[in-house]
């Protein structure tokens, strides 16, 4: 059996349209990945329906802030919190903002250095 | 170890562990292996223990919490670092947030090494721990004794 | 006349909760009218160490993200990678693996059932649980030589085979066990003091479960008929597996959705003893892996989803893994909005929470 597992890139100013267009067809968020990449980080949210799985792929620079979908998708505030407070991915607005005391570490942002 | 000069209680802490030698630390109280025929029993009151069980490397936030437990517990106390996480940090001494082994926070008695601690180890410990905390409980009355 | 609601803390450490966890719950009289969750007391940072290791060397890592569902995180990195570098596991492979992970389904549920007993305060049951269980980790000792961490699986297949003594000798077991857990799950099933604490307690309906992303057990629980093994995964797509569902949606139909599926797994183990090919266990992997793959896979606590991006050199940039336990602690905060306090340890419980596994 083949089932959907597609990774799409996205803009930013399409990207809240596209959520709320999965919102609106029956997708839920199954998954919030953060990585860092080259000036900036890759965000990568993936939706599922049934079998079926697809992800958006949000590029953002460093500094650049990201709306956040719990607005659309509640139960994503656990995976926000944590790429923001891991990553330093500057993330607006989120429902239930822990403001970077989800794990409360000792380190700030580890992830945000490589090795 | 001729016979037992008390029932311990003990009282297990998962300080970060992966889970693997906390239910490894439970199953030694269930049928197969149980260690309450020992008269041990695994309480969960700091305050009526003699030893301390620590699973799992210490992080920043266990930290605290280790180090007030071991304050709560009445002395003589033994403290017993299960697992090789507990004792050095073991697979996830690299991680950014652990710190490393129990005795970077307390001092540990009876180090019981493997990954996970298999029952039989971990029972091994608890009768090493139990030889250690009689000596201290002398050594505990006769400090009292001399009046000190 | 202003209400006034009190603030309890719950947790880190809590008699029915084997792990800290922190939930802030917020009181009118009795009952619970908020909770925030608060984790991170065992959170180590593991992701992070795959950029520092070989990525052969970093099953190992990955299977001690946590102790209960070990096999299953060593297998979802392994197929993620093989994914990515186009590898052809072989077919005996393929059903070993799937052999590992249902018996780690039956002893996950089993220690499941034990830790529910116990917070019923049931011990004889919790016993009776955990004594079963133990037939499970022997089998895992004689075929793996560890009782709670395997380490038998590598990229490119798995290290250990079994002969057909040893296959023989599972379906003994597993035969056995099956006659041997009636008395158990009879008991959950039918029992007076099981059944009132557990009989309409903390209702999700397909719809919610569906939007707060709910996963395994709490999922088919509402009736929903999802189970990641069906994607057909190492062996299952050669298996017969039909999701095991109740349409209760309450705690009572989690703990028999468990049992039912403990039932299954035992049926799926004897269909891979009975199709399980002759052949190698593994292939041997040649360069680095280059690209990233999303894998799901069903573990005994529900879906789990596994990410792998690699740059072409044997450190890989990101494993992500995204546990069951994250899905499900939102709508268990739900949950718990409405209920009384003496049952929230209870529903905390019927998620089965693995905060190893949540926090990394």
């Amino acid at each position: 059996m083949e089932f959907l597992n597609t990774i799409e890139e996205i803009s930013m100013d399409k990207f809240m349209q596209e959520v709320i267009r999965f919102k609106m067809e029956g997708w839920h968020v199954i998954q919030i990945c953060a990585v860092r990449v080259d000036g900036g980080y890759e965000l990568s949210y993936s939706f599922g329906r049934d079998y079926d799985m697809r992800t958006l792929r949000l590029k953002v620079a460093e500094d650049e802030t990201v709306p956040s979908i719990t607005q659309v998708f509640h139960t994503a505030y656990l995976q926000e919190n944590e790429a923001a407070e891991l990553f330093g991915v500057k993330i607006e607005n989120i429902d239930l903002d822990f403001k970077g005391k989800l794990y409360r570490i000792s380190r700030e942002t580890p992830f945000k250095e490589k090795g | 170890m001729a016979k037992l000069a008390k029932s311990p209680w003990l009282l297990h802490y998962d300080g970060s562990s992966c889970n693997g030698c906390d239910i490894e630390v439970l199953a030694c109280t269930t049928p197969k292996y149980d260690v309450e025929r020992f008269g041990i029993i695994n309480t969960g009151d700091p305050f009526q223990a003699d030893i301390l069980m620590v699973t799992g490397g210490v992080n920043h936030q266990s930290e605290n919490v280790i180090k007030q437990i071991y304050s709560q517990m009445p002395d003589p106390k033994v403290v017993v670092a299960v697992g090789i996480c507990a004792c050095t940090g073991g697979v996830f001494k690299e991680c950014y947030n652990i710190k490393g082994g129990v005795d970077t926070v307390i001092p540990v008695d009876v180090y019981v090494p493997g990954c996970a601690a298999r029952p039989e180890s971990i029972i091994d410990g608890v009768v090493k721990a139990l030889e250690i905390l009689e000596k201290k409980r002398e050594a505990y009355a006769a400090r009292k004794k001399a009046g000190a | 006349m202003v209400k006034e609601f009190s603030t309890i803390p719950f947790g880190p450490q809590h008699p029915v909760l084997p792990e800290p966890v922190h939930l802030d719950l917020i009181l009118d009289d009795e009952t619970v009218v908020g909770a925030v969750p608060n984790i991170g007391f065992i959170h180590r940072g593991l992701e992070k160490l795959v950029e520092t290791k070989d990525f052969k060397e970093y099953v190992y890592v990955a299977e001690r993200v946590c102790g209960i569902c070990s096999f299953g995180h060593g297998m979802g990195y392994c197929e993620c990678l093989e994914n990515i570098m186009n590898i052809e596991v072989p077919r005996r492979g393929n059903y070993l693996r799937t052999i590992w992970m249902e018996m780690s389904r039956v002893h996950s549920h089993l220690l499941w059932l034990g830790l529910l007993a116990d917070a019923l305060g049931f011990e004889s049951l919790f016993m009776e649980s955990w004594k079963l269980r133990e037939q499970i980790l022997d089998m895992f000792d004689a075929t793996t030589g560890g009782r709670v961490i395997f380490s038998v699986n590598c990229v490119g297949g798995v290290l250990k085979d079994m002969d057909q003594s040893m296959l023989n000798n599972i379906l003994n077991t597993v035969n056995d066990m099956e006659k041997e857990i009636r008395p158990v799950t009879e008991t959950f099933l039918n029992d007076y003091t099981v059944g009132t604490r557990l009989h309409g307690l903390g209702v999700l309906t397909a719809d919610e479960a569906k939007v707060m992303g709910a996963v395994g057990p709490m999922l088919r629980a509402s009736g929903v008929s999802y189970d990641a093994r069906k994607t057909g995964y190492a062996a299952y797509g050669e298996l017969d597996l039909e999701p095991v569902i109740d349409t209760d949606g309450d705690s009572f139909a989690r703990c028999r959705v468990r049992i039912n599926e403990l039932f299954q797994s035992f049926d799926l183990i004897r269909q891979a003893i009975g199709k399980i090919p002759e052949g190698d266990i593994s292939v041997p992997v040649k360069g680095n892996p280059e690209g990233e793959h999303f894998m799901r896979i069903e573990q005994p606590r529900g879906e789990a989803i596994y990410y792998v991006k690699a740059n072409g050199t044997k450190y890989i940039d990101r494993f992500r893994l995204r546990t069951p336990t994250t899905s499900n602690i939102p709508p268990m905060v739900e949950l718990i909005k409405g209920c009384q306090l003496a049952d929230v340890a209870l529903l905390i419980l019927t998620i089965d929470p693995c905060i190893s596994c949540t926090e990394r």
